[in-house]
This record gives C-alpha cells, structure tokens and sequence, in this order.
C-alpha cells in the first residue's frame, strides 16, 4: 500500500535542518563516512549482512542488516561504488530492533558497507555485491 | 503498509509511492530530470518517535522498508511519515495486529 494521503507543502528550512547534506552529498565513502562524523570504524562480525551475492538488476538490491551490538543507535548502508556512496541512515531509538530491511540502488559491483553507531563507537562490516546491469 | 504482532517483536513492512530520482538521469530528449527523491521518513508508536531514516538518491524506487518494534500490542497505532527534497510529505497510520 502507498502512502498516497495527505500530500502537502512543508518549508524546505525544516528539513534542512534534519537531512544530513554534506553526508548524502559526498562523492566518495571516505568523505560521506567523515560526513557522519565517524572518526574510525572498527570491524565487527555482530553486525549482519543479508544481501545477494549477485544481483542481476542493481536497481533493486535488497538489503538486510542485524545489529547484535548493544546500544545500537544508528545504522548507515553505503555503496562505494556508487555516485553518492551513502544510501542511508538509520537512527534507532530504544525499543526498537536494530534490524532494517531496505531496498538499494548500486551502479556496479561495490562493497556494501555498514557502519553502526553506539554510544560513542562505530562498527563496521562489509559485504560484496556482484552487479550486472547498472541500477544508476 | 502492514504491522504484524509475531512472538514479541512487530514487524513493520512499508511501501511507498515515490519516483526517487537521483538528478542525474536523462529523458528521451537528453534533458536531465531533476532529483526528486524522500529524505526523511520518521516512524512513530502511539505518537512517540521509535525510527528516523535519512535517505539518499540510492534508495530504489518505491521505496521499501521493514523495521522491527519490541514494545507494541495489538492496537497500538504505527504511523509513517516521508519528505522528499521538494517539500511534500505523506504520512499513514495502521493498527499492530496479530499474526494470524
């Protein structure tokens, strides 16, 4: 079901405010990840990574991530190898699952990173995604 | 948009109508066609905030989205809420049933 309803105008400077430009805006992983203000990211095997091996069309790529670190706050998807290599950013609050399934675009074959965020930690871990026919 | 109430855990399944265009595609006459894509979506249980996502042009079309609640009953009102880049918004509630 879509969320057809109350379409209205709302000012732009809200959202603004909220949407993490420089983040979403970068061109490189490097840049997008300083973007979230990430300083280092250590490699974790308690974060899950449920996407395909091969994807035959990048432009629907389902991706699933598990956190199992506790105080999970917030979860970022980026694809290197995309034009902006952020796809998202999850923050989750306290009672909900930091567990989220999304759909992606990716322009090629690309590491699919995530990072989680926990207190004042990052966490990251990869998986590869084999494209075939570009989603970009 | 469905909230299904299965061994503890409500989970939250979301499509929305959306063209999520990056601004970086072209139409049949070589014309880009500009992004227009959702930003934000805020998920909230009984009016108390439990989810913000910040988008980016690389989420597919239509997007999807499942997410995962621990404290809901049958009854309790979900709703979802998105903005994209030109300012509209759209938002929809459903009640948590249980998994039949």
């Amino acid at each position: 079901m879509g969320l057809g309803g109350a379409v209205c105008l709302l000012p732009f400077k809200v959202l603004a405010a909220v949407w993490n430009r420089e983040a979403f805006e970068a061109t490189t992983s490097p840049e997008a990840i300083k973007g979230l203000q990430v300083a280092t990211e250590i490699p974790s095997h308690d974060i899950q990574i449920i996407a395909p091996d091969f994807a035959e069309n990048g432009a629907v790529v389902q991706v699933e991530v598990k956190s199992a670190i506790p105080g999970t706050e917030a979860i970022a998807i980026l694809v290197e190898k995309n034009p902006t290599p952020l796809i998202a950013n999850y923050l989750i609050s306290a009672g909900t699952v930091p567990h989220v399934v999304t759909r992606i675009k990716m322009a090629e074959t690309s590491p699919v990173q995530v990072i989680v965020k926990s207190g004042e930690q990052y966490y990251t871990a990869t998986k590869m995604v084999e494209v075939s026919l570009s989603g970009c | 948009m469905r909230a299904q109430l299965k061994a503890g855990i409500t989970e939250v399944k979301v499509l929305m109508s959306h063209p999520m265009e990056t601004g970086r595609r072209k139409n049949d006459l070589e014309e880009t066609i500009p992004a227009h894509f959702i930003q934000l979506v805020t998920a909230s249980l009984n009016g108390k905030p439990v989810l913000e996502a910040q988008w980016g042009t690389g989420v597919s079309k239509n997007p999807y989205l499942t997410f995962f609640l621990q404290n809901a009953k049958v009854g309790d009102k979900v709703t979802v809420t998105w903005h994209d880049n030109r300012g509209e918004t759209a938002s929809h509630d459903i009640a948590v049933t249980a998994a039949g």
